[in-house]
C-alpha cells in the first residue's frame, strides 16, 4: 500500500480524462458543431488511452488523496468495463446523432465527463468522494437525457431524471450524514474501524445505511427506486438509452458493492436484508412488468431492472464469490445490452426510427443475420445455456446457494422463467409473424462490428469463461477482506 | 417349418397391412389366405409329427429380454397340447380367411380386414406356442388388441365402437389378474420359464407368502390369479358381458375369435398350467364352480334371445363353461377335447348364421326370418349338422366330448363335481332347446320378412360354402376319430408330458365306469330339448307367447341376461364415469389447469397489467414510491432491531 497522501499517478486515468474533456471542449467551442464527428472519434481515442492507463496500473491496492481514492484489481476490472461501454455507446451514437440532427459538440464531451464521474465512483473510498463521483456522472447524464432539446419526450425524460435524481441525491446525502454522525468518519476504512468490536450496528447507523442504499439503488434502478427508468429509457434518444443501460449501471453497481462491503463488512447480516428485498422486488417487477410492453426501449428498461435484481443477488450474498458473480454478470450484461441496443438502433425506416416490438415482425426474412444476432441476445438474456447469459446467472445463483440464500435463488430462477416469456416473444415475432416493412439498409460498419463482436462474445462465452472468472475472482478478492 | 407356421401370418399382416391399398383387394386376399392356408397345412404335419408321433420339441427364435436376473428367451414350445391348438387355430383361421373373401365382398376395406385377421392369427399362435409366461402374455394381449380392432371394424357404427371398448375394458380386468399372476410366479419361482416353473412347483406345495398382512397359499393364489385372466378372455361369469356385445363385429370375426380360438385361450391356459393347478385344489374348485355356473347361466339366457348371433354367443359362453368345469375336476384332456370339437361346430354355426344373414340382407333378428330352408338348402343342411353336434347327439363330434365331460364330472365324486354335473345336464337340455329354436325360427314356419327381402334370399357363393363343408365334416368326424387319443385309452400316450395329471387323479378312467343313466343322461337331455323346441315352435306356436306372459318376470329376467349389464352399469360404470368426470372437470380442469398452466398464465398477465399501471408518468408518484420504499425499510429495521441504539 502506498502511503503518499497525494500520489497523482494513482489517479492517472481520471486526470487524463478530465484534461482531455477540457481540451475537447475547447476544440468544440472553437470549431463549432462541425467538429462533432471528429470529437466523437477523439473521445473514443481518449477512452482507449484511459483504458491503457488503467491496464498498466499496478494490481495491488493503492490509495491517494488522503485515502479518498483507491485503485486495486477490483477498480481496474470495473473501469475497463466502464470505458469499453462508454466507447461502444459513443460509437453506436454516430449514425443516430447525424440522422436525428443531434450533432452538437457537447455530446461527446458530456459522455467523457460522465465516464470520468463513473471512474471516480468506482475508485471512491470515502463518502465525499462517492458523492462527488455520483454527482459528476449524474449531472452529465441529466443533460444527455434531454439532449434532443426539440423533442418533448427527450426533455421530459431529462427533467424527470433530474428531479428524481435530486431527490435520491438528497437521500444519499442524508444517509451519508447519518453514517458520519454515528461513526465520526467519512473514509470507508475509518468507518469500518469505528465499528470495531460491534457485531450489530446501532439503529441510527442502520437508517443511514438504508438512506445511502436508497440513493445507490436509484442509480442502479432497483425496485422501488426504479420508477424513472422506463420513462427515461423510452424518452431519451436511443443511443443515450444504450449508454444509460450499460455504463452507469456497471459503475453504480461497483460503487454499491464497495460502499457496502468495505465500510460495513462487520454488519453484513443487517444490510443483506435490504438487498434481498430490493433484489427480489427488482427480479419480479422486471419479469412481470415487461410482459405488457410494446415499446422495445421500455421493454429493455424493465429488462435492465430485472438484470440488476439478479446482479444484486451476488451482492446480497456478501461474499467474495458473490462479488465475483456480480462482475461476471456485468461483463455479460455489457455485451448483451450493447449488442441488443445496436440492433435497436438499426430499427430504422424511411420515415424515421421505430421502437415497437411489432416492427420487428418478419425480420428473419428481411435481415436474417440481424435477426439471428438479436435472437442470440434474447436467448442469452433469458439465461438459456450455453449462451453467456446462462453463466452470468449461474455464478450469482451459486453464490446465493453457498450463502444459504435459498429462497432468493429459487425466486430468481422462477422470475427468470417468467422473464423468458417476453424475451422469447421477440424471437417469435421476428421468426414467425407476418413480415412488416423491412428496415433501411445498409447498416453502418460500426454497428455491424458491435453486433458481430458482442454476438460472438455471448455465443461462445462458454469456451473462454476461465480467464473472465479468474479476473473476476482476483477483483473480488481485492474487495472482500 | 415351425417358424413358417408362426411367422407366415405375421408376414402376411405386414405386407397387406402396410401395402394393402397399393396391392388392391384381390392380391391382399390371396396373400393372407395363402399364408394362413400354408400355415394350416403345415400345422397338420406338425400335428402328425408331434402329437400322433409323440415327439414334442422346442424351437429357439431369439434372446428376448435380459435384465439382471430376469432372462427371457423367445422360443416356440411345440408339444402335443400346442399341436392340437395349432390345428384348431390355423385350421379355423384358414377357413375363415377364405369365407371372408365372400362374406366381405361388399366391404370397402377388405385389405384392412384381412390384415387384422392375419395379425390375430399370429398373436394366437404366439399364445399357444409360448415357452414362458411373458411370451404367452404377449400373445394374450395381441389377441386382445386384434379382437378390439375387429369388433370395432365397422368403426362408423357407434354400437360397434362401444362393444369394442367394452370388450377391451372387461378383458383388462382379466389381464390384470393374469399380469399379477405372472409377477407372483416370478416372485416365487424367480423365473417365468414354463419348464423351470413347473419343475419347481411340487416344492412350493403348502408354502405361503405374505401380502399386505395376508398369509396366502402360494400355489392357490397364483392359480386363481391366472384363472382370473382366463375368465376375462374366455367370458366366464362375471366377466362374460363383453362376449354377446362383441357380436357387433363381422360374422367371420365372431366365428374365428369369439367362438373357435381366442375365447378358448383361457381353457388352454388352465390346461397348459395343469402342472400348477394339480397342486392347487382350492383353485380347481373355483374353476369348476365358475365354469359350471357359466354353463348354466349362459344356457338360460340363450333360451330367449332373438338375435341369431347372440343365441350362438351365449351358447359359446355356455360351452366354455363346460370346458372350465372339466378342467376344474381335473379332466384337462376332456376340456381340450371339447375345445377341439367345439371349434369346428361352433365356427360352423357362426359361419352358417353368417350365410343366413348374408341371404337375408344383413337381418339378424330371428323374429323377422322363417321359412327360408327351401331357398338356401345347403346352409340349412350345415346348420343342422352344427346343431346336432352342439346338442350332443350321438356320432356327432359334440356327443363324444360333452358326454365325456359330464361323465367325468359325475365320476369325480366331489361336491364341485356333482354341482357341475347337474348344472351341466340342465344346460344340455337348454342347449338342445335353443339350438332347435334357432333352426325352427330361422328356417321353418311362415316367412316373417318383407316381400322385398324374401325375393333376394339366395344361397351364398362357393367361397363361403366350401369352408362350411370342411367345418361340417369336422363337426361330424372330429369326435369319433380322436376320442381314443384325447380321452380314451390312448390318452396317456397321446398327451405325454404336456398335461400333468397326478397319479391319484383317475377321473378320466373312472368316467368310463359310471352308471348307465349317467351315460344316457346327455342323450336324453338332448332329445328332450329338441322335442320341446319342436312342440313350441312347430306344433303349438302359441305356447311360448303364453308362457312368457304367465311367467313374465322370469322371461324378462332371462331376456335381460340376469340384469348383469344393468348391475355393472349401476355399481361400476356409473361410479367410474362419475369419478372420471370429477377428476377430469374438477381435478384436471379446475385444480391442475386452473392453478397450473392456465392459472399461472392468467396470474402473470394480471400481475403484468398491474405492474404497468404503477407507471403513471407523474413525477410525484415516482417520488412517493421511493419514499414509501425508504419508509418501509426504515420501519423494518426499527421493528426488527428493537429500536435499541447501542
Amino acid at each position: 500500500m502506498m502511503t503518499n497522501a497525494h500520489d497523482y499517478a494513482v489517479a492517472a486515468p481520471e486526470i487524463f480524462l478530465a484534461a482531455a474533456s477540457m481540451a475537447m471542449l475547447m476544440i468544440g467551442v472553437f470549431r463549432g458543431n462541425g467538429a462533432t464527428r471528429l470529437l466523437c472519434w477523439l473521445a473514443v481515442a481518449v477512452f482507449a488511452v484511459a483504458l491503457m492507463l488503467v491496464l498498466q496500473a499496478p494490481a495491488e491496492k493503492a490509495v491517494t488523496f488522503a485515502g479518498a481514492f483507491v485503485t486495486d484489481a477490483f477498480t481496474s476490472f470495473v473501469k475497463v468495463m466502464v470505458l469499453i461501454a462508454s466507447a461502444a455507446a459513443l460509437v453506436m451514437s454516430l449514425g443516430y446523432i447525424r440522422n436525428e440532427g443531434m450533432e452538437r459538440f457537447e455530446y461527446p464531451v458530456l459522455i467523457v465527463l460522465a465516464a470520468l464521474g463513473m471512474l471516480m465512483m468506482v475508485s471512491a473510498n470515502d463518502l465525499i468522494a462517492l458523492y462527488m463521483g455520483i454527482e459528476l456522472q449524474s449531472l452529465s447524464l441529466y443533460v444527455i437525457a434531454a439532449f434532443k432539446r426539440d423533442s418533448v419526450r427527450s426533455t421530459e425524460a431529462g427533467l424527470k431524471y433530474f428531479v428524481l435524481g435530486a431527490l435520491s441525491s438528497g437521500m444519499l446525502l442524508y444517509g451519508c450524514s447519518l453514517i458520519y454522525g454515528f461513526t465520526g468518519a467519512t473514509g470507508f476504512d475509518a468507518i469500518l474501524a469505528a465499528q470495531q468490536g460491534q457485531d450489530h450496528a446501532s439503529i441510527g447507523l442502520l437508517i443511514g445505511i438504508v438512506f445511502m442504499c436508497s440513493g445507490l439503488a436509484f442509480k442502479v434502478s432497483a425496485v422501488p427506486f426504479h420508477m424513472w427508468t422506463p420513462d427515461v429509457y423510452e424518452g431519451a434518444p436511443t443511443p443515450v438509452t444504450a449508454f444509460f443501460a450499460i455504463a452507469p449501471k456497471i459503475a453504480a453497481l461497483a460503487l454499491f458493492m464497495r460502499a457496502l462491503i468495505v465500510p460495513f463488512f462487520g454488519i453484513a447480516g443487517d444490510w443483506q436484508q435490504i438487498l434481498v428485498v430490493i433484489s427480489v422486488a427488482s427480479m419480479l417487477l422486471g419479469a412481470f412488468a415487461a410482459i405488457g410492453q410494446s415499446n422495445i426501449k421500455r421493454l429493455m428498461a424493465y429488462s435492465s431492472i430485472g438484470h440488476v435484481g439478479y446482479a444484486l443477488i451476488g451482492l446480497a450474498a456478501g461474499s467474495a464469490e458473490g462479488v465475483r458473480g456480480v462482475l461476471i454478470y456485468l461483463t455479460i450484461y455489457l455485451a448483451m445490452n450493447a449488442g441488443t441496443f445496436a440492433c435497436i438502433l438499426c430499427m430504422r425506416r424511411k420515415t424515421g426510427m421505430v421502437e415497437g416490438i411489432d416492427d420487428l415482425a418478419g425480420l428473419a426474412k428481411s435481415n436474417p443475420l440481424m435477426a439471428a444476432a438479436l435472437a442470440v441476445f434474447m436467448f442469452s438474456m433469458a439465461g438459456i445455456p450455453p449462451l453467456g447469459g446462462f453463466f452470468g446467472k449461474f455464478y450469482v445463483f451459486v453464490a446465493a446457494i453457498n450463502a444459504e440464500l435459498y429462497a432468493l435463488a429459487v425466486i430468481g430462477v422462477l422470475a427468470s422463467v417468467v422473464g423468458s416469456f417476453y424475451y422469447l416473444r421477440i424471437v417469435k415475432v421476428m421468426y414467425f409473424d407476418d413480415e412488416a416493412e423491412p428496415f433501411e439498409r445498409p447498416i453502418g460498419m460500426e454497428m455491424r462490428a458491435i453486433i458481430g463482436l458482442t454476438c460472438v462474445f455471448v455465443t461462445f462465452f462458454a469456451f473462454y469463461t476461465a480467464p473472465f472468472v479468474a479476473g473476476a475472482q482476483s477483483a473480488a478478492a481485492a474487495l472482500v477482506p | 417349418m415351425y417358424h413358417a407356421i408362426v411367422f407366415l401370418p405375421l408376414l402376411a399382416f405386414i405386407v397387406v397391412g402396410l401395402f394393402g391399398r397399393l396391392l388392391g383387394d384381390r392380391p391382399s386376399q390371396w396373400i393372407t389366405c395363402g399364408a394362413v392356408i400354408i400355415a394350416a397345412l403345415l400345422s397338420l404335419v406338425a400335428f402328425w409329427q408331434v402329437a400322433l408321433g409323440g415327439q414334442p420339441l422346442k424351437v429357439e427364435v431369439a434372446n428376448w429380454i435380459v435384465s439382471g436376473t430376469f432372462d427371457v428367451s423367445w422360443a416356440l414350445r411345440i408339444d402335443q397340447l400346442t399341436a392340437v391348438m395349432l390345428v384348431v387355430v390355423n385350421g379355423v383361421s384358414a377357413l375363415v380367411h377364405v369365407y371372408s373373401v365372400g362374406y366381405m365382398s361388399h366391404d370397402p376395406h377388405k385389405p384392412r380386414f384381412m390384415a387384422y385377421l392375419s395379425l390375430f392369427t399370429f398373436a394366437m399362435l404366439m399364445l399357444v406356442t409360448a415357452d414362458n409366461f411373458l411370451q404367452m402374455f404377449f400373445g394374450w394381449e395381441g389377441v386382445g388388441l386384434t379382437s378390439y380392432l375387429l369388433i370395432g371394424f365397422w368403426y362408423h357404427r357407434p354400437s360397434a365402437n362401444a362393444a369394442a371398448i367394452k370388450a377391451f375394458l372387461v378383458n383388462r380386468i382379466g389381464d390384470f389378474g393374469f399380469g399379477l399372476g405372472i409377477m407372483a410366479i416370478f416372485m416365487v419361482f424367480g423365473s417365468i420359464d414354463l419348464d423351470a416353473v413347473f419343475a419347481a412347483t411340487p416344492g412350493q406345495v403348502g408354502k405361503s407368502f405374505e401380502f399386505l398382512g395376508w398369509n396366502l397359499d402360494v400355489l392357490n393364489t397364483i392359480c386363481i390369479l391366472l384363472f382370473i385372466g382366463a375368465m376375462g378372455k374366455s367370458a366366464q361369469v362375471p366377466l362374460h358381458t363383453w362376449l354377446p356385445d362383441a357380436m357387433e363385429g363381422p360374422t367371420p370375426v365372431s366365428a374365428l375369435i369369439h367362438a373357435a380360438t381366442m375365447v378358448t385361450a383361457g381353457v388352454f391356459l388352465v390346461a397348459r398350467c395343469s402342472p400348477m393347478f394339480e397342486y392347487a385344489p382350492t383353485a380347481l374348485i373355483v374353476v369348476a364352480v365358475v365354469g359350471a355356473s357359466t354353463a348354466f347361466f349362459a344356457a338360460t339366457v340363450g333360451l330367449v334371445q332373438n338375435d341369431i348371433k347372440r343365441v350362438i354367443a351365449y351358447s359359446t359362453c355356455s360351452q366354455l363353461g363346460y370346458m372350465f368345469f372339466a378342467c376344474g375336476i381335473g379332466a384337462y384332456p376332456a376340456a381340450i377335447f371339447h375345445l377341439f370339437t367345439h371349434a369346428f361346430f361352433k365356427a360352423l354355426l357362426f359361419l352358417g348364421s353368417g350365410s343366413v344373414i348374408h341371404a337375408m340382407s344383413d337381418e339378424q333378428d330371428m323374429r323377422k326370418m322363417g321359412g327360408i330352408y327351401k331357398y338356401i338348402p345347403q346352409t340349412y343342411g350345415v346348420m343342422w349338422i352344427g346343431s346336432l353336434a352342439l346338442a350332443g347327439v350321438p356320432i356327432f363330434a359334440g356327443y363324444w366330448s360333452k358326454d365325456m365331460i359330464l361323465e367325468s364330472a359325475f365320476a369325480a365324486h366331489t361336491g364341485a363335481g356333482q354341482y357341475a354335473f347337474w348344472l351341466g345336464l340342465a344346460a344340455a337340455v337348454m342347449t338342445a332347446f335353443y339350438s332347435w329354436r334357432l333352426l325352427f325360427m330361422t328356417f321353418h314356419g311362415k316367412p316373417r320378412a318383407s316381400q322385398e327381402v324374401m325375393s333376394h334370399v339366395h344361397e351364398s357363393p362357393p367361397s363361403m360354402l366350401v369352408p362350411l363343408y370342411f367345418l361340417a365334416a369336422g363337426s361330424i368326424l372330429s369326435g369319433g376319430l380322436f376320442v381314443h387319443f384325447f380321452v380314451g385309452d390312448g390318452a396317456a400316450a397321446f398327451w405325454g408330458q404336456s398335461i400333468l395329471m397326478l397319479p391319484d387323479n383317475t377321473v378320466l378312467a373312472d368316467a368310463h365306469h359310471v352308471p348307465l343313466w349317467v351315460k344316457l343322461g346327455p342323450i336324453v337331455a338332448g332329445v328332450v330339448g329338441i322335442a320341446v323346441a319342436w312342440l313350441f315352435y312347430i306344433r303349438r306356436t302359441e305356447l311360448p307367447v303364453r308362457l312368457a306372459k304367465v311367467h313374465r318376470e322370469a322371461y324378462l329376467f332371462l331376456l335381460n341376461k340376469w340384469y348383469f349389464d344393468e348391475l355393472y352399469e349401476l355399481t361400476l360404470v356409473r361410479p367410474a364415469k362419475w369419478l372420471g368426470r370429477v377428476l377430469w372437470k374438477g381435478g384436471d380442469g379446475r385444480i391442475i389447469d386452473g392453478f397450473g398452466p392456465d392459472g399461472i398464465a392468467a396470474t402473470v398477465i394480471n400481475l403484468a397489467r398491474r405492474a404497468t399501471l404503477l407507471q403513471t408518468g407523474y413525477v410525484y408518484h415516482y417520488a412517493f414510491v421511493m419514499l414509501i420504499g425508504v419508509a418501509a425499510l426504515v420501519t423494518w429495521f426499527y421493528t426488527t432491531s428493537g429500536g435499541g441504539g447501542h
